[in-house]
């Protein structure tokens, strides 16, 4: 009996990954190195300049600046957290019956209730009401 | 995988004399080199067919000069990339710069782990399938985030803020009408998403509870496409106002391996479309699943995703760039409410007796919808060639 996967234990059937993984990294190593080999090397100073369309960089872009995500990023973690709550019930709500289905929707909708907060607080719009410049 | 562990087994004294490790490692360092096979292979085509579209798209003949028909073009160009220098701007993160597109790959490429191009051709059946899809995908993310800030250069760092903006946006809708097809299928193992499809057309989830399904195919396919950074969701590399983004500072083999990533999502994002909604190796008819006694699963897989490749080139040439709080309308306030609103009605209807199977009309919009918009897209495909064709005759006349 040949051995298979599908069929295999936890560890067994995430070897692939494994492997997947090994063969990606020896795949983008090995075109790196063939690269490495092949490619031309004559660097002159202005070559190293940081590129902006021909004008001298006034500056780093490691600066502090007004990351407008903030605010989506944190709402993003809400929902991909509740996603990750969903999917196991999405699997298993079919079995349990009713009263899973009415729980589940009970999460939703205290996640639905959610986004409207941040929606109605203008929140969602990418120019918040308060940032703009009043003329 | 169990496919090649099967292939082994045919050879005489092999599973008694190679231990099962050595068997399974070799077999998937096997299936893993075939698909890295196809996705360094796969841009060399992907990139002269966009040309080209593109070039028809604008009444244009895209490249004509190296080889025939251009045919040669993608190759040539791949041979300059791979021979030109490497630039290290004096101003970046050197070990992060280099890290980036390795990351970028690799996050890309590993998601074929998990395809089911047939019942054995897959890298691994795992439990959690489509939520392994989803989540490293995300890790190209992390690898765009890094190449905006260790190449040290404005427009880099705009590009990887907006791309980590859109991507975990579009993620959310994403994971919601994923969660509509799995409560349909009861299972996040894409084998099992697929078998859930089998036997034909009718029975794609595509047309379970016409129409709501449809949206939820058209949520995912919206996200998906925004995922992938394809136009009209491209504001993270916008040539006409980043230069080139994230990748501005990248030069030769870097600039040719996000390029190999973009193309590498592409196909992973199209394959799942088809995975979740239709129907993955499973063929329309029947009939048409084995060749003179051979499964070919794997051809229908690759047709229907590359037949998304092209709707993505295709939409590529024709919608404008969406501006960066558009983008952010249409995910949080159109497709997130429309995809919870699937998974509440869509599981009312899996939980009440009468409809647990979908609605009664179900197998009977299937096909003439199919039909019906093969054979719009059929004359819709001769009659642009047969313009196009007048065009040229005009121009040479």
């Amino acid at each position: 009996m040949p051995p298979t996967l599908s069929s295999a234990d936890f560890l067994t059937s995430w070897s692939a990954v494994l492997l997947y993984f090994v063969a990606a990294v020896g795949f983008v190593a090995g075109g790196l190195i063939f690269w490495w080999v092949i490619r031309p090397s004559r660097i002159t100073a202005e070559k190293l300049t940081t590129y902006e369309c021909g004008e001298e960089p006034i500056g780093g872009a490691w600066v502090q600046f007004n990351v407008r995500f903030y605010v989506f990023a944190l709402v993003f973690l809400v929902f991909d957290v509740e996603a990750v709550f969903l999917l196991p019930w999405a699997v298993v709500f079919r079995e349990l019956g009713a009263i899973a289905f009415l729980e589940g929707l009970f999460f939703i909708a205290v996640l639905a209730i959610g986004l409207a907060y941040v929606w109605r607080k203008g929140d969602l719009a990418w120019v918040r009401l308060d940032d703009r410049v009043s003329p | 995988m169990d496919a090649l562990l099967r292939l082994f087994s045919l050879i005489p004294g092999w599973d008694q004399n190679v231990p099962a490790w050595a068997s399974i490692s070799l077999a998937g360092l096997l299936a893993a080199g075939l698909c890295l096979g196809f996705i360094s292979l796969g841009p060399v085509g992907y990139v002269y067919v966009e040309r080209k579209l593109a070039g028809f798209m604008q009444d244009r003949l895209g490249p004509m000069r190296v080889g025939p028909w251009g045919l040669l073009q993608t190759i040539a160009d791949t041979i300059k990339l791979l021979f030109k220098e490497a630039i290290f701007p004096a101003a970046v993160n050197r070990p992060l710069f280099v890290v980036a597109p390795c990351l970028v790959v690799i996050g890309a490429f590993m998601g074929f782990a998990v395809l089911p191009f047939s019942p054995t051709w897959q890298g691994t059946d795992l439990d959690v399938g489509a939520f392994y899809v989803i989540a490293i995908g995300s890790l190209s993310t992390v690898g765009l985030i890094m190449a905006g800030w260790a190449s040290n250069n404005k427009y880099a760092l705009f590009g990887a803020m907006r791309s980590a903006a859109q991507i975990v946006s579009y993620e959310i809708p994403a994971v919601m009408s994923l969660i509509v097809v799995v409560m349909i299928a009861g299972s996040l193992s894409l084998q099992q998403i697929v078998a859930a499809q089998a036997g034909g057309l009718h029975n794609w989830f595509l047309w379970k509870f016409f129409p709501l399904n449809v949206i939820a195919f058209l949520v995912f396919f919206t996200a998906t496409l925004a995922e992938c950074n394809r136009t009209p969701f491209d504001i993270p590399e916008a040539e006409s106002e980043l230069v080139a983004g994230f990748h501005t500072e990248y030069s030769g083999f870097f600039f040719a391996m996000f390029f190999l990533a973009e193309y590498t999502e592409m196909f992973v994002a199209s394959a799942m479309v088809s995975v979740l909604f239709l129907g993955g190796f499973a063929a329309p008819l029947p009939v048409l699943q084995t060749v003179a006694g051979f499964d070919i699963g794997p051809v229908w897989l690759i047709a229907k995703a590359w037949a998304l490749v092209f709707v993505h080139m295709w939409l590529r040439w024709t919608l404008p760039r969406l501006r960066v709080d558009q983008l952010m309308h249409v995910a949080w306030k159109v497709l997130l409410p429309i995809a919870l609103f699937l998974i509440v009605v869509i599981g009312g209807l899996l939980t009440a007796p009468a409809t647990a199977g979908g609605f009664p009309w179900d197998p009977w919009f299937g096909w003439p919808l199919t039909a019906l918009l093969c054979g719009y897209l059929m004359l819709t495909a001769l009659r642009a060639w047969r313009w196009h064709a007048r065009q040229v005759r005009e121009a040479v006349a």
